[in-house]
């Protein structure tokens, strides 16, 4: 589904990170760990096609899914008017049941009680959840998530799990970052430890 | 993947903004009143004179409008880039030159066709003579949308800066300049009864150059401050 060979990306002729390589078939999950700012977004936002690469290739059958730090949630509108814009937007391949689908997923994220509060309103963890409804509508199979974990309450977290095993189940597969403390449980997973471009310049790296 | 049908994508943004335009119509309204104050202010501070005012009346409306419409141009983009919401909209496949347009449309339909609207009640306060109404009216129907189109352009070049305001007018202010030269004599013109069609037709010609090529524009623009 994915191969990147050599993969490294410089800003201002510096490298932010050592090349790194991998492959990733369906229904595989790859984690992808690190220090703060060794360059794991980064490395997301290419594979994204956000960025261009400095050096290597990625082989990549078709744009992914992202769900980087921002949200892309609206302040001004409610959670369900927010949801029912992207779905409108990026369009879904269960279109035809679109309003029943939107409190579907409204439910399966767990904000039924705050679907007409307005954006601003949402707790960090709520933004989230809500920045995470896409994954239940999208037709991607390949998903980069950065720091997914992040915000979440323990149940917040069983539901992304239960969320991921659905999409690797059906032949998906997931390229998810974290810096250590939050990993997911129970799937089997490669890992890939992404290294600095400065730390191994300056031979802090081990 | 399957893509949404760009009509349907497009639809849904241009929703979208009306929806956010209703709920921070007090942020929209900010440039209009700008506008009703300055050309409230001229004759008082040159002074009452009919003559006077309705020699001035095409370019004091004009450089007003102008004014306003770049007052309004650095929140364009800038909201959607600092959520994310560019980004995803630049990963969803579609154009971003539609995206660009969708935007750039309802900029207008909120931004510039309000001062359209207003044009006859400011030329009744500068004392513009009747046989300049019709074409201070059209030369701001023609024009204002050149102004949201080209400043586009602008704002999305200058939205990944931190304040990028004053760039944003350094840029587009030379590219007003020939819109206004055209306009305000197209309005003088009819006021002294000489043609002014070719005015007009110049104008117009602006806008179709703007509104086919300022998307693309916009959509280069876009992609360079995201990266």
């Amino acid at each position: 589904m994915l191969a990147v060979s050599e993969l490294s990306f410089e800003r201002y002729f510096e490298r932010v990170f050592e090349p790194v390589s991998f492959e990733l078939g369906a229904g595989s999950l790859l984690l992808i760990t690190g220090s703060n700012g060794c360059g794991k977004t980064t490395l997301l936002r290419l594979l994204a096609g956000l960025l261009e690469p400095s050096e290597g290739k990625i082989q990549i059958k078709e744009q992914a899914l992202y769900a980087g730090h921002f949200p892309a949630i609206k302040d001004d509108l409610s959670v369900e008017e927010n949801i029912r814009f992207w779905m409108k937007f990026m369009g879904t391949r269960k279109s035809g049941q679109m309003s029943g689908l939107c409190e579907q997923v409204i439910e399966e994220i767990g904000l039924t009680p705050v679907a007409l509060q307005e954006g601003r309103t949402l707790s960090a963890g709520q933004r989230k959840r809500c920045s995470l409804a896409r994954l239940l509508f999208c037709d991607e199979s390949l998903w980069l998530l950065d720091e997914p974990y992040s915000n979440l309450d323990p149940q917040g977290i069983s539901m992304l799990d239960r969320i991921l095993k659905t999409h690797l189940n059906a032949g998906g597969a997931c390229i998810m970052t974290t810096h250590g403390s939050l990993r997911p449980e129970g799937f089997e997973l490669q890992e890939c430890h992404m290294v600095s471009g400065r730390e191994r310049y300056t031979g802090a790296a081990t | 993947m399957s893509r949404q049908a760009a009509g349907t994508a497009f639809a849904a943004l241009l929703r979208r903004d009306f929806l956010l335009a209703y709920r921070r119509r007090a942020e929209l309204l900010q440039p209009l009143v700008f506008l009703l104050v300055v050309v409230t202010l001229f004759p008082l501070g040159v002074g009452p004179s009919p003559g006077l005012l309705a020699n001035i009346a095409p370019g004091v409306i004009w450089i007003a409008a102008l004014l306003a419409t770049v007052l309004s141009l650095d929140s364009l983009f800038r909201s959607d880039f600092e959520d994310g919401t560019l980004e995803q909209m630049v990963l969803s496949g579609q154009s971003l030159a539609l995206i660009a347009l969708a935007r750039t449309v309802a900029h207008w339909l909120v931004a510039g066709l309000p001062i359209v609207l207003l044009s006859p009640l400011l030329a009744m306060w500068m004392n513009l003579p009747d046989e300049g109404l019709l074409i201070l009216i059209e030369s701001l129907a023609i024009g204002t949308p050149v102004l949201s189109l080209i400043g586009a352009i602008g704002g999305a070049l200058t939205v990944s800066l931190k304040r990028g305001g004053q760039l944003l007018s350094l840029l587009v202010f030379p590219l007003y300049i020939p819109l206004l030269i055209l306009a305000t004599s197209a309005v003088s013109s009819a006021v002294a009864g000489l043609p002014y069609t070719g005015q007009l037709g110049l104008m117009t010609a602006g806008l179709i150059a703007s509104l086919t090529l300022a998307p693309f524009a916009t959509a280069a623009a876009l992609k360079l401050s995201l990266s």
